[in-house]
This record gives structure tokens, C-alpha cells and sequence, in this order.
């Protein structure tokens, strides 16, 4: 029993009850930083290291926290957290910390991780929160490693910057095809974004009134 | 004709409901409405004792629209070549138009029949005017698949996302023109897109109007060789049907007399352009933007301005549906048109952009002009 609960902590988040397509939370980052697939990458790894980690911390102390001050101090962990990443990322990818710029440092008003504290972490135990730390963190970079790649794929042509689209196909090489340059803009995100939660909430049947 | 009929009734059951084909309805009420008026009669009142339904208006548009696709066909056979023969520039011009055209109504009425399956709804014919619509609107030497992806987007995200014809936020064929424009904008803007022959560079009157700091945009235009007959009549590099401002007046005419589209639509663009451009005229000598200097009449006859405002901006479902409303709605979409072409240097167009911004703007208009005319008789009463 405690090991399907706990299943269901982790998987759901990736589907039914995922933090980005159907709550709609976390998309400020979700646009910015999915040009290409590899900055996607390293912000939801940073975005699970912090989930997980304020989860679990918060769930340590959910009985001491008076809960008039629960706000700040789950801020207090959260930044600490954060800050950690930040310059764990600046010691070691460098470059990668260099293009996302200050969204690794705006986790700390990432809908999510509060949501989830605030939701989950104060009224579960630090295992099972844990795992609902990181269920939502992979929901959350799947959707961001699945827009990151439709629209490195069709922006840039390449994943991960290694080219895909072969070069010999492109316009000024003799061939027709061409990148397109809206996936490149902010409203690319935003389409690709919205066809992924018109697809998750036609399978799903979920709607909002 | 009556066999045709026959062969209609004879494999109607099928698509009926419990028949082998029934998901497929959708297919031959499209094909039976086309040809035959319905015989079926609104059931309820209020009723309307007419033979146009939203099919025979929406022919009524594209019969609008031909004056100035013929004239494009023609147009972009002689820029491609000005000294030929006449009829080898016809012929040029069918075979680069035609295929834009086909290209434009086969794939998004795949998406239309798509979504008309899956949803169980009749095909909308509003798509016969959005299909033919885009591809007037885009240079002649565009490749054909960005065609279909652009289609393929204004049908989907411009329309179906908010539910089809009658729920569309944005003119679609407008949502899959600037589709295109942002994600290939090499092929949308330049000089080397107007002409189909690759060592014929054109320049469009309005990229001159605005080339040279400085200088007057009407001298340029002259010093370019456009003149503003020439503009008038349409023998200039621009998009496909909205060179000839002869051609658009007739169609003008054709959606005016039926009443198809809002004359207030096309009267507010037209004030809301003059007062722009001549606001601009007033600040030109202070500034060394040459296009500040473009009057009204040269704004009326350069671009898509003409184009946009007459089969565009009068779209029913996306325009403005009060008629102070309809004022406010032209207007705005003129002034920002004239803005966007002389201020915004990024964009040597921006009737594009002033429709789509006028199209989301529609709906809060109406909102204020019936709280206006609530609080009005409010008032009134209050004074009895």
C-alpha cells in the first residue's frame, strides 16, 4: 500500500496533475529558457535539486515552523537552496549559468517549489515529500525538455547543438528548407506550450471551469 | 447538373447516421450545400426570408476577391518580366499564383475536414475566404511549403484552438500571414521577394518611401519611378493581390452593396488614416524620418493598406460588433497602421499588425460602447 502511494506520488505529477500543463504554474521560466535543449536541461536538474531539497527540509521542520512565519521560512530555505545551485552551476557550467542567466536565481519565486511546500511538505513526511519533490520536478522538466527540443529542433535545427536537420537541405546550401525563426521568439514558446496542455487536457478530459 | 443530384441522393444514406460512411458527414454536407441550396429551414423564429446562407455569403466575398486575384496573376507575370509578351506574363503568373492558391486550400481544408470529423460539426465555410485570402497577401515567390505551414497554423491556432468559424479571435488568414512573417522573415521582406526572376531586386514603394534619412518619402517614391497612377492601377512589386487599388475598389464595392462588410469599418480606417499620416506631415520637418512626409493619399494607395481594410479589417467575426464601435475599431486600425509604417523602422508594413492588434482589441470596444449606451438611458430614465 505505502509502496503504490508512494508510486503515485512521483508518477502523477508527470501526467494527470503535472505542475506546468495542468496548473499552469512555473511557465515564466518554461518560456525563458527553453531556446535550446541543453539550458533546459541544467534548469530542471537545478529545478529538482531545489524541490527535492525544500521538500525534505521542509517537511523536517513542518512541526516547528509557527505557522504565522511559515511563508519567510520556507522562503529562507528555498533561497538557500538556491543560492547553493547558483553557484555550484557557476563553479562548473560555466557557460550554461552564464545563458540562463538570472532564472536559476528566480527559482526562488518558481510557483512550483512554494506551491508544493506550502501544498504537500507541510503535512507529509520527509520521505513521501521527497518523492513529491521530485515527481514534480521531473513533470516540470519534461515539459521544459519537451518545448526546448521542438523548438531548438525547428528554431535552430539541431538538439543539444548538434545539427539534425541536415545541412545540405537548407535554402542558401541548394536545398528549400529553412529555420524558423518565430520558434527563436518568446511567442514560439508560448504555442508549443499551449498545443502540449491542449494535448494533456484532450487526453485527460480535464477541464476548467 | 441532374445527374449529379442523383448520384448525391443516391449515397446519402451512407452518411447518415448508422450508414458505413457516418463520420464522414461532415464531407458531403460540404459538397451537397456547395452545389444545392438546403432544403432544411431554420426551425425556430425569428426568421429571415433569404437565400443567403453563410455559404452564399462567403461566395459572395471570394467573388470580391477575384477582381484583385486576376489582376495579381497578371501583375506577378509582368514583374517577373515587364518587356514580355502579355500573354507569356499571363501565363507565368497563373503557373506562380495558381499553385499558392492550391497549395493554400488543399492543406488547410485538410485541417478543416480534421477537425469537422473529429468534432462532429459541419465544415465552416469561412475557410473558402481565409484560403484565398492568404496566399494574396504573400509575395508570389514564396515557397510552397511555407505556405502549407503557415495555412496549417491560422487554421489551427487562428481558429480551431477557440473553437472555429464564429469563435476566432484573429482573422486567420491574417494569424497565418504573420506566422510566416516571423518565422521566415527572409522571404516575407526585402526587395528580392517581389519578383519571381532571381536577378530582378524590386523595392516596394513603401521600403523606398522610408530607404533614406532625410529626405522626403514622396520624393523618393517619385525619384523611384512610382507614380501615383502607377500605385492606382497596380503595376508595382507588392504581394500578390494588393497592388491594384482598382481591383480592391471593385471588390469594395461588391462586399459594400451586399452589405457584407461594415462601410463604418472601412470609413473609420480611412479618418483614423488621415489623421495619422497628417499629424505626421505636421511633425516631419523636425525629423529626418523620410517617411514622415507620406500623405494621406500616398498611405492609402502604398502596401496592403487598401487590401487589409477592405477584406481584412471587415471580417465579421473578428471585427468590432457595435456600430460606434465599428468607428473605433476602423479607426484604430488606421492610426496604427500609419504609425507602425512610419515609426517603427523594423516593420516597413504594419497594416498586418494593426488589424491583428485592432482584432484583439474588438471585443473591449463593444464591451465600453454598451456600458456607454447602458449608463445613457440610464440616465434618460433616472430624468423621467
Amino acid at each position: 500500500m505505502a509502496a503504490k502511494g508512494s508510486l503515485k506520488t512521483v508518477v502523477e505529477p508527470l501526467g494527470i496533475s503535472n505542475p506546468i500543463t495542468r496548473q499552469v504554474l512555473g511557465i515564466c521560466s518554461a518560456l525563458a529558457v527553453t531556446v535550446k535543449l541543453d539550458t533546459a536541461l541544467v534548469m530542471s536538474g537545478a529545478l529538482i535539486f531545489v524541490l527535492v531539497g525544500s521538500n525534505a527540509l521542509v517537511s523536517v521542520f513542518r512541526n516547528l515552523i509557527p505557522s504565522r512565519v511559515r511563508i519567510i521560512v520556507m522562503l529562507t530555505i528555498i533561497a538557500t537552496l538556491v543560492i547553493f545551485i547558483d553557484q555550484l552551476l557557476k563553479a562548473y557550467l560555466y557557460d550554461i549559468s552564464k545563458q540562463l542567466s538570472v532564472f536559476v536565481g528566480l527559482i526562488i519565486t518558481n510557483c512550483i517549489v512554494l506551491g508544493r511546500a506550502e501544498a504537500f511538505a507541510l503535512k507529509n513526511g520527509v520521505w513521501q515529500s521527497m518523492l513529491d519533490g521530485f515527481g514534480n520536478g521531473l513533470g516540470y522538466g519534461i515539459i521544459l525538455v519537451l518545448v526546448a527540443a521542438m523548438r531548438e529542433l525547428f528554431g535552430s535545427g539541431s538538439l543539444l547543438g548538434v545539427q539534425v536537420v541536415p545541412l545540405s537541405l537548407y535554402a542558401d546550401q541548394g536545398g528549400w528548407y529553412m529555420n524558423n525563426g518565430l520558434m527563436l521568439l518568446a511567442p514560439g514558446a508560448f504555442f508549443v506550450l499551449g498545443l502540449l496542455i491542449w494535448l494533456q487536457r484532450t487526453v485527460t478530459g480535464y477541464t476548467e471551469e | 447538373m441532374n445527374s449529379f443530384r442523383k448520384l448525391l441522393d443516391r449515397v446519402e444514406p451512407r452518411f447518415r447516421e448508422g450508414g458505413r460512411w457516418s463520420r464522414y458527414w461532415p464531407l458531403y454536407e460540404m459538397v451537397d450545400t456547395m452545389f444545392y441550396v438546403p432544403a432544411t429551414t431554420a426551425p425556430g423564429p425569428p426568421h429571415v426570408r433569404d437565400a443567403v446562407d453563410m455559404k452564399r455569403s462567403m461566395v459572395t466575398v471570394i467573388l470580391a476577391l477575384l477582381p484583385a486575384l486576376l489582376f495579381g496573376i497578371y501583375n506577378t507575370g509582368y514583374q517577373a518580366a515587364p518587356g514580355e509578351h502579355p500573354f507569356w506574363q499571363l501565363q507565368t503568373g497563373i503557373g506562380a499564383v495558381l499553385p499558392l492558391v492550391l497549395v493554400s486550400y488543399i492543406v488547410g481544408g485538410i485541417w478543416e475536414l480534421l477537425f469537422a470529423v473529429t468534432r462532429r460539426h459541419e465544415i465552416n465555410e469561412g475557410f473558402l475566404v481565409t484560403g484565398l485570402l492568404l496566399p494574396l497577401t504573400l509575395p508570389p515567390d514564396i515557397p510552397l511549403w511555407m505556405v502549407a505551414a503557415g495555412i496549417s497554423f491560422g487554421v489551427v491556432i487562428g481558429k480551431e484552438v477557440t473553437g472555429g468559424t464564429g469563435y476566432n479571435i484573429f482573422n486567420p488568414a491574417l494569424v497565418a500571414r504573420a506566422f510566416i512573417f516571423f518565422a521566415y522573415p527572409s522571404e516575407m521582406s526585402g526587395d528580392a521577394v517581389w519578383s519571381l526572376a532571381d536577378e530582378l531586386t524590386a523595392a516596394t514603394p513603401l521600403a523606398v518611401a522610408s530607404s533614406m534619412p532625410g529626405l522626403e518619402g514622396p520624393q523618393l517614391v517619385r525619384e523611384a519611378g512610382y507614380t501615383l497612377q502607377q500605385m492606382f492601377v497596380g503595376l508595382i512589386p507588392g504581394s500578390v493581390g494588393g497592388t491594384s487599388k482598382v481591383a480592391i475598389l471593385l471588390g469594395a464595392v461588391v462586399l459594400l452593396v451586399t452589405r457584407i462588410a461594415n462601410w463604418r469599418i472601412m470609413a473609420g480606417g480611412l479618418a483614423g488614416m488621415t489623421i495619422a499620416a497628417l499629424l505626421a506631415n505636421w511633425m516631419a520637418p523636425s525629423f529626418d524620418n523620410p517617411a514622415l512626409w507620406l500623405s494621406p493619399l500616398h498611405h492609402l494607395l502604398m502596401g496592403g493598406f487598401a487590401f487589409g481594410l477592405v477584406f481584412m479589417a471587415t471580417d465579421p467575426v473578428s471585427a468590432s460588433q457595435t456600430d460606434s464601435g465599428r468607428w473605433i475599431y476602423g479607426a484604430l486600425i488606421g492610426t496604427l497602421a500609419v504609425m507602425i509604417r512610419v515609426l517603427n523602422q523594423a516593420f516597413v508594413e504594419g497594416v498586418m499588425l494593426a488589424i491583428l492588434l485592432g482584432n484583439a482589441f474588438a471585443p473591449m470596444i463593444d464591451y465600453f460602447v454598451l456600458r456607454q449606451n447602458i449608463a445613457k438611458r440610464q440616465r434618460a430614465y433616472a430624468q423621467q
